[in-house]
């Protein structure tokens, strides 16, 4: 049993294997190369968070505290604008995850990808205006069972270096047949 | 200590709206057609949706919405959302597990979608000076 799937999604997952097949250039038959842990990628270009950008994502989710919404809510509580719900990270760190899932070298077959844990470590809230950066390292490879699980961190840092959150992906890639 | 269960509705609007607004646009979330040709049972809910209504859940249960201090989830089980007015329903629920040594609260939490959990090892950390008030 693939520790953390259910059959269910293991269903999902042939399924969708059969249906993409071999469509991608990187279709490999071995497993994900360990000696990839510890590779880290280019910092991603500065993403500049918009209070309109947090009210929305908030909105999206349904969150409605003052403090997402309202600069004066915001600034009661001691930041200089709206802050952002616990998940927004996933802007930046989804878009920085796509270093990994498209490097040639490590040949990642997209297809057979499932997201199996996130996790978010925070040193402080998203707070409108801050101009944030994404660093990717490749934290842990493990293949089990005929599957890869491959930990993916993202170092998410303001303008002045200082750390922000830091987020953590398990992707699940799940090997042939 | 139990914390009081919170239900989200979530319906296929919200998985547009959520895709719009998070950047996630893989087609699973929204189009029918697609989700069933790669076996799905159909169009399926972001699993960062799911993860942000806990957010939400844990952000109320602190009484402020910067408490969290660390989130964590594994995604066990895809949580699909029929074509329809009602969609479906996550239920979102806690206990508090421990204490850390700074005095933080650790949470253990389960979300539950047609009868099925759809987290494992859901966790979140938050400052609780207010928890449950």
């Amino acid at each position: 049993m693939l520790p953390g799937l259910t059959a269910r999604w293991q269903q999902i997952g042939n399924a969708r294997l059969r249906h993409t097949g071999h469509t991608s250039l990187y279709a490999r038959q071995m497993p994900l190369d360990p000696s990839f842990v510890g590779r880290s990628y280019p910092p991603t270009p500065a993403y500049l968070v918009g209070r309109e950008k947090i009210r929305e994502f908030a909105k999206a989710i349904g969150a409605t505290d003052a403090a997402y919404h309202d600069p004066d809510a915001a600034r009661a509580l001691g930041y200089a604008d709206v802050i952002a719900p616990p998940t927004f990270p996933t802007v930046v760190s989804f878009a920085s995850n796509n270093a990994v899932v498209d490097d040639p070298d490590l040949a990642i077959d997209y297809s057979r990808v499932v997201h199996g844990d996130q996790r978010f470590q925070y040193t402080r809230p998203i707070v409108a205006g801050d101009e944030l950066v994404g660093r990717q390292t490749i934290e842990e490879i493990i293949s089990r069972g005929g599957h890869d699980f491959i930990t993916t961190r993202t170092d998410i840092t303001d303008s002045t270096g200082a750390s922000v959150a830091i987020a953590w992906s398990k992707l699940v890639v799940r090997g042939e047949g | 200590m139990e914390l009081p269960t919170k239900k989200y509705p979530v319906t296929r609007a919200d998985l547009v709206r959520y895709a719009g607004a998070s950047g996630d646009f893989n087609p699973i979330h929204w189009n029918e057609r697609f989700a069933t040709k790669v076996g799905l049972p159909g169009v399926i809910a972001h699993g960062m949706l799911t993860m942000a209504l806990v957010g939400r859940a844990v952000t109320e249960w602190a009484g402020a919405p910067d408490a969290v201090l660390d989130f964590s989830v594994r995604f066990s089980r895809p949580v699909p959302v029929p074509d329809d007015e009602s969609g479906t329903e996550i239920e979102v629920s806690a206990q508090v597990k421990s204490t850390t040594d700074e005095g933080h609260t650790v949470l253990a939490i389960t979300a539950v979608c047609g009868g099925e959990k759809v987290l494992s090892q859901a966790r979140a950390t938050v400052r609780t000076s207010r928890l449950g008030k």
